[in-house]
């Protein structure tokens, strides 16, 4: 039986939704063990709900990086003799960085950016779209085990399977040395109204066909009033019109909402990895062969300055 | 955004940048049949991403009062062009590991290759890389160079101040933004905007021509590459995706904007 472990995060309390879609394919592999970096005992009814037999937890972290200390933990649980076939890690901040420092102490490659795994025996293989998500690349683990792979967001659906609380097991943190010097000493959480990006139903994002930073307004007030998030392209996160946690595409957050409205936004293929999985796309743009068209359910070619004052004004019209 | 960081007592601080020169990200990207993996051997440029770590390499020296920007970079067939474009910026030297040997490297041998090479120069203050390369996006390197070299590290830094050997570091999350102190030497990767890099002046060209750049193999780093077999992963199947067709194109008229009044009323969004 494939022994699989899934690094799992949590978010208030609870594993995140990433972790849960993880969680979920995992057990479609094999025997599955979550592995947390804090405190679990909140987490281990909804982790065995999900499939995780057994979780390992770090506890308190006490300001250190889950890169260096939730990999130290892994490590010396496998010295101790539990050694995964492969692990699932989410494709975040700190799933990448745990699963660096692991594959360093391991000697194992690491593959990232997938958006399936499948197991046939022992062999182990996982999918990545390159190209802006045009062509799939499969490639298979060689080697001994464990594998380590990273998967990006919504690439599986969670889903309960109604299993009983995840065993809980300490998994403390060994002696850091000098890879330990870095610690944390303030969480600043930037307040949203509104439903965050990657969860929305509607998203509006805004591209650099809105001209300049001011501009940008339109596309909250849009938001605001359809009940979405406002979103952005790396163009104008780059330009610094508005914050990283906007950005939309292959080195932002991908969306899955059931409308994606894409305002002054040209389609560079790095942002259709972000939405192409939306449900409904509306694009605005002033250029024709702008290549977010190929994929736009409704496309308007035309001016955002003049298309989006008057969606508004309409949509404030309705109450 | 433009933070210039202040404060440190040392009089000198020596910086490593590491550096990735990538083919022209404006030209479609290719598989090499033979090998399956991304072709690079056309022209190679610096990172856009990297110019952020050079620039913040440069204000760090600058405001420690003495020290030096040296490269370390990875490429085939020698390429430097993409080092001599951060030596103009003001990086004083540069490594580079150039051999076919390496060709097909992992992003695990990557980082052991860079490490060594970091090593080579004898180490510094503060190592830099971008948080992912603009070709691989793989984004492991950086915190795998950190395991290998044993040092403490912050990625995903978008504002960088060394304050009397210590480094202070707001690091990126996803709900906002850590404070981070990390003691020194260490390793960061720089967001894009954390600086603004600066356009390297006809001097900067010109000096960076006969800046030092050590061009060296894996051998002489005392690097066993594992080529091909030894990558740990083989690419066993190319397929064309699934393509989202379009749907309704129009021209606004003035009008355009019912379209998607209408269109929303369909999904009974509005």
């Amino acid at each position: 039986m494939t022994n699989v472990w899934v690094f799992a995060q949590e978010a208030a309390g609870a594993p995140t939704t990433g972790t849960l879609e993880l969680l979920t394919k995992a057990r479609a592999l094999g025997t599955v063990t979550a592995f947390v970096g804090g405190d679990a005992s909140g987490m281990a009814a909804t982790l065995g709900e999900f499939g995780a037999v057994q979780v390992y937890a770090t506890g308190d972290l006490a300001g250190k990086l889950p890169g260096v200390a939730v990999s130290a933990a892994m490590k010396a649980v496998i010295d101790g003799g539990d050694s995964p076939d492969v692990i699932l890690f989410p494709q975040n901040y700190e799933g990448r960085d745990v699963m660096s420092r692991l594959s360093v102490k391991l000697d194992r490659t690491v593959i990232t950016n997938n958006t399936d795994i499948t197991v046939e025996g022992d062999s182990v293989s996982v999918t990545t779209p390159i190209f802006g998500g045009n062509t799939l690349v499969t490639t298979k683990f060689s080697g001994a085990a464990p594998y380590l792979a990273a998967f990006r967001p919504k690439s599986f659906a969670a889903e309960a399977a109604g299993g009983s609380a995840a065993a809980v097991v300490a998994a403390p943190v060994p002696e850091l040395g000098a890879t330990g010097g870095a610690t944390v000493t303030a969480v600043h959480v930037e307040a949203t109204t509104g439903p965050k990006l990657d969860e929305a139903t509607v998203v509006v994002s805004g591209g650099r066909g809105l001209g300049e930073a001011d501009k940008y307004a339109m596309v909250e007030t849009l938001a605001k009033l359809l009940k979405g998030a406002p979103g952005a392209s790396r163009a104008i996160v780059d330009a610094g019109w508005v914050p990283y946690s906007y950005q939309v595409g292959q080195t932002g957050k991908v969306v899955k909402p059931g409308v994606y409205i894409a305002a002054g936004i040209s389609g560079a293929t790095q942002h259709m990895v972000g939405m192409k999985g939306a449900k409904n796309i509306i694009a605005i743009n002033k250029d024709k062969e702008a290549p977010i068209f190929g994929i736009a359910d409704l496309g308007i070619v035309g001016d955002v300055h003049k298309v989006l004052p008057k969606l508004i004004e309409a949509l404030q019209a309705r109450g | 955004m433009n933070e210039v960081p202040v404060g440190n007592n040392d009089n000198c601080m020596n910086v490593i940048v590491c550096v990735k020169q990538i083919p022209d990200p404006a030209t479609p990207g290719a598989l090499d049949a033979g090998t399956k993996t991304l072709k690079r051997d056309g022209k190679l440029i610096l990172d856009e991403s990297d110019s952020y770590g050079v620039e913040m390499a440069l204000q760090l020296v600058d405001a420690a009062g003495g020290g030096e920007v040296s490269l370390v970079s990875m490429a085939p067939n020698g390429e430097v062009s993409g080092m001599r474009t951060a030596l103009a910026m003001g990086a004083a030297k540069g490594v580079l590991v150039s051999d076919p040997a390496l060709q097909g490297s992992d992003a695990l041998t990557t980082a052991k290759v860079l490490a060594a090479a970091v090593t080579k120069l004898g180490g510094a203050d503060l190592i830099i890389a971008a948080t992912e390369s603009s070709d691989g996006y793989t984004g492991t390197v950086p915190e795998q160079m950190a395991e290998v070299l044993g040092l403490p590290s912050v990625t995903f830094a978008k504002k960088v101040v060394v304050d009397g050997g210590t480094l202070k570091v707001d690091r990126q999350t996803e709900e906002g933004y850590d404070e981070v102190t990390c003691t020194l030497p260490a390793l960061i990767s720089v967001t894009a905007g954390v600086v603004e890099p600066r356009y390297p002046s006809f001097k900067g060209i010109m000096a960076a021509k006969s800046k030092p750049i050590d061009t060296v193999t894996a051998a002489d780093l005392g690097v066993t590459p594992a080529g091909w077999a030894g990558a740990g992963q083989e690419i066993v199947d190319i397929a064309q995706a699934e393509t989202r067709a379009a749907g309704e194109i129009v021209e606004d008229d003035g009008e355009g904007f019912t379209k998607i009044v209408a269109f929303l009323e369909n999904l009974k969004v509005i």
